[in-house]
């Protein structure tokens, strides 16, 4: 929490910095933290002339209350699904200009048409990454505890009596009510997209029967946690999950011990689809610029360069001719198209729902 | 004559001295928490900002009437209504108590210390009390994640002497919790107890010994009792400040960990709810008015002694 007040401190004097020198092009992005490949960023800079002032943040939460208290100072910012449906709902983010973002061409049509669940008309949002939210372990410790049987299944985490097999290694789950009561409705075989108060109760009613053998609700810890093996099964997004295989091979290179290895699984009864994308609030200042950056992104040989940098599927589909072999190929990635059949995406909640969705979860977490 | 004027003037100077801090206090502090009691007694929107009524001063009066008329208490009825604010509230001033009270049998001992060692030895034991201050706050914190951990150093050390075959589960517990704030806040307890106990007069510790009493009688009728201001100080100086304490929890705390930072954090954070969290913001401070004016009334008596 400190870590992200003081890069908004730190963004914050940059940007009255860069006030200060009006005349140079400048475009300001505010981005999920290790999610490009920096090459791109000096490239995009070299060839348009166009600085760019690139800050991160971990959280959608952090993103959207930042734009809705206004003046952000951000050119391009990357909001996630239902947040990406809030902005719009909340009319504080620009329509873009297809003129400007001739590379849009290259997008991928069935995950555009997807988008279109939360950006109507796709209007305000272009996808950058996309990815799921499924299961992530440390291979070492799972194998240990479960033999040959698959990991790929909700029945590991969903199931109660499966999952106290690895309380003692360590559990952590997001603390994302609209991620985690959806994968309950489709374990329980409900519409995950279910706005119905019944419905969100049972899932909060399984969900509470496994939260004994949860450590920890928590959006971003579980990267490090599992780096680091102090939990052994996480619900997660696949990218963090990739992220946290990254850095356990890292440290595992700095220190010279054997490296932890974790993996990611895809569960084959389905799993929710995220999707960041890039859109451009209304009080940006740098309009022209933030949509040359989009269409920059949006070359094909640029997309591939970010996905091989950072292992997530791009939403351009042109751009799998230039991914390496190794991530098009891997199916938790990519997945197949019978898998991605059974990819779902939810619609945001009402308010009033939203009130519902939050006391559940609330009660799951603490247990009371 | 001369006289009254004069100190006519001396009033006017002081009041002027008076005013500084009373106008920072007013800006830094009156308008915010305004700010913050207005937006508690508004209504969760989806927009920008994502609260209303919003003051439209360019509507006039009708625009001042309908937006008074947009505000009111449901968030203070939810808030209230609400079990997990109850628990909160209650958790954290428990947590608060029991590790003011663990710092004080703690902190009591070194500061006793501190004060009986010679001398020349004092400014060094006192810069040992102050130096991890000279460390962020944040940084001492996840270090205790580092020591707390399953693999964490506290585990490898146990284990290398045999003493444990399964790593203790510590952090992400309330255990952990109490850890960290006792550590953190043991400074606090120390600092004013040793300043009342090093004014100590040792002629009364003679006079109590010569007139008979053991050392322990001595202690516990003659420097316990002198020494309870600082008792009082201290533990409020902890108390305070931990009933509200958000960084220890959420680092070091687990899903059963409730305390009222966290749950504020929570409501704006994950929520996304800046009404609910202004009325949790407001009620924390209702509930530390009562501790806050306890330290007041003891600060101004301690002045007024000490004239």
């Amino acid at each position: 929490m400190m870590r992200r007040l003081l890069v908004a401190v730190a963004a914050a004097f940059s940007l009255a910095a860069l006030a200060a020198v009006a005349q140079e092009r400048v475009v300001n992005v505010y981005n999920w933290s290790d999610y490009i490949d920096p090459k791109v960023l000096e490239e995009f800079t070299r060839e348009t002339g166009i600085k760019v002032r690139y800050d991160v943040f971990d959280s959608n939460e952090v993103l959207e209350t930042k734009v809705l208290a206004g003046k952000s100072g951000y050119d391009v910012i990357v909001p996630s699904q239902t947040y990406l449906n809030r902005m719009i709902q909340a009319d504080v983010l620009l329509k873009l200009d297809p003129s400007k973002i001739p590379n849009l061409k290259h997008a991928w049509p069935e995950i555009t048409r997807r988008l279109a669940t939360y950006d109507p008309g796709n209007a305000h949002a272009v996808n950058y990454m996309w990815g799921t939210t499924g299961i992530g372990y440390n291979v070492g410790k799972i194998k240990e505890r479960l033999g040959t049987t698959p990991i790929d299944t909700w029945n590991l985490v969903f199931r109660p009596e499966n999952l106290a097999k690895f309380k003692n290694c360590g559990i952590h789950m997001l603390d994302a009510a609209d991620e985690m009561i959806p994968a309950a409705l489709k374990f329980l075989g409900i519409d995950p997209d279910s706005k119905k108060t019944a419905d969100i109760e049972k899932a909060g009613a399984l969900l509470m029967q496994l939260r004994g053998n949860v450590k920890k609700f928590h959006s971003s810890e579980y990267i490090n946690a599992l780096a680091g093996g102090e939990i052994c099964l996480v619900v997660g997004w696949s990218g963090d999950i990739f992220q946290a295989r990254n850095r356990a091979k890292e440290a595992a290179a700095k220190t010279g011990k054997p490296a932890v290895e974790i993996d990611y699984a895809l569960p084959k009864e389905g799993a929710l689809m995220w999707f960041d994308s890039f859109a451009i609030p209304k009080d940006a200042e740098h309009v022209e610029e933030a949509h040359i950056f989009i269409n920059f992104m949006m070359r094909p040989e640029i997309a591939a360069r970010n996905t091989n940098f950072v292992a997530y599927a791009s939403g351009n589909l042109e751009a799998q001719k230039f991914v390496d072999k190794e991530i098009l190929n891997n199916r938790s990635i990519y997945p197949d198209q019978a898998t991605f059949k059974l990819l779902y995406t939810v619609t945001p909640y009402a308010q009033d729902v939203q009130r519902v969705v939050t006391r559940v979860w609330t009660r799951v977490k603490s247990g009371r | 004559m001369r006289r009254l004027s004069a100190r006519a003037n001396d009033i006017g100077r002081s009041r002027l001295v008076v005013a500084g801090p009373y106008l920072w206090l007013l800006l830094f502090f009156l308008a915010p928490f305004l700010i913050v009691l207005k937006i508690s007694v508004s209504h969760d929107v989806i927009a920008q900002p994502p609260y209303a009524p919003v003051l439209d001063p360019s509507k006039g009066w009708a625009g001042m009437r309908e937006f008074v008329g947009g505000l009111d208490l449901q968030n203070y009825a939810y808030v209230f209504g609400d079990a997990i604010f109850h628990e909160s509230v209650l958790q954290s001033l428990v947590i608060a108590a029991v590790s003011t009270l663990i710092i004080l049998l703690i902190g009591y001992p070194i500061a006793y210390g501190m004060a009986r060692a010679p001398r020349r030895l004092r400014p060094l034991l006192l810069i040992a009390v102050i130096l991890p201050f000279w460390t962020s706050f944040l940084i001492r914190v996840y270090a205790w994640m580092g020591i707390l951990a399953r693999e964490g150093f506290l585990n490898q050390t146990l284990r290398a002497l045999g003493l444990i075959d399964e790593p203790l589960e510590l952090l992400s517990t309330n255990t952990a919790v109490y850890i960290g704030i006792v550590y953190s806040y043991l400074p606090f307890m120390v600092l004013p107890l040793y300043a009342v106990l090093e004014k100590t007069d040792e002629s009364l510790l003679e006079a109590a010994a010569d007139l008979g009493a053991p050392p322990w009688k001595s202690f516990w009728l003659v420097t316990f009792p002198l020494s309870l201001p600082g008792i009082v100080a201290g533990s409020l100086l902890c108390f305070i400040p931990a009933v509200g304490e958000f960084v220890i929890p959420d680092l070091l705390g687990g899903s059963e960990t409730l305390m009222l930072g966290k749950t504020l954090w929570t409501e704006f954070s994950v929520n996304r709810s800046w009404t609910v969290s202004a009325a949790v913001a407001v009620l924390m401070l209702i509930v530390l008015v009562g501790p806050i004016l306890v330290y007041q009334h003891m600060q101004a008596r301690s002045f007024e002694g000490g004239r």
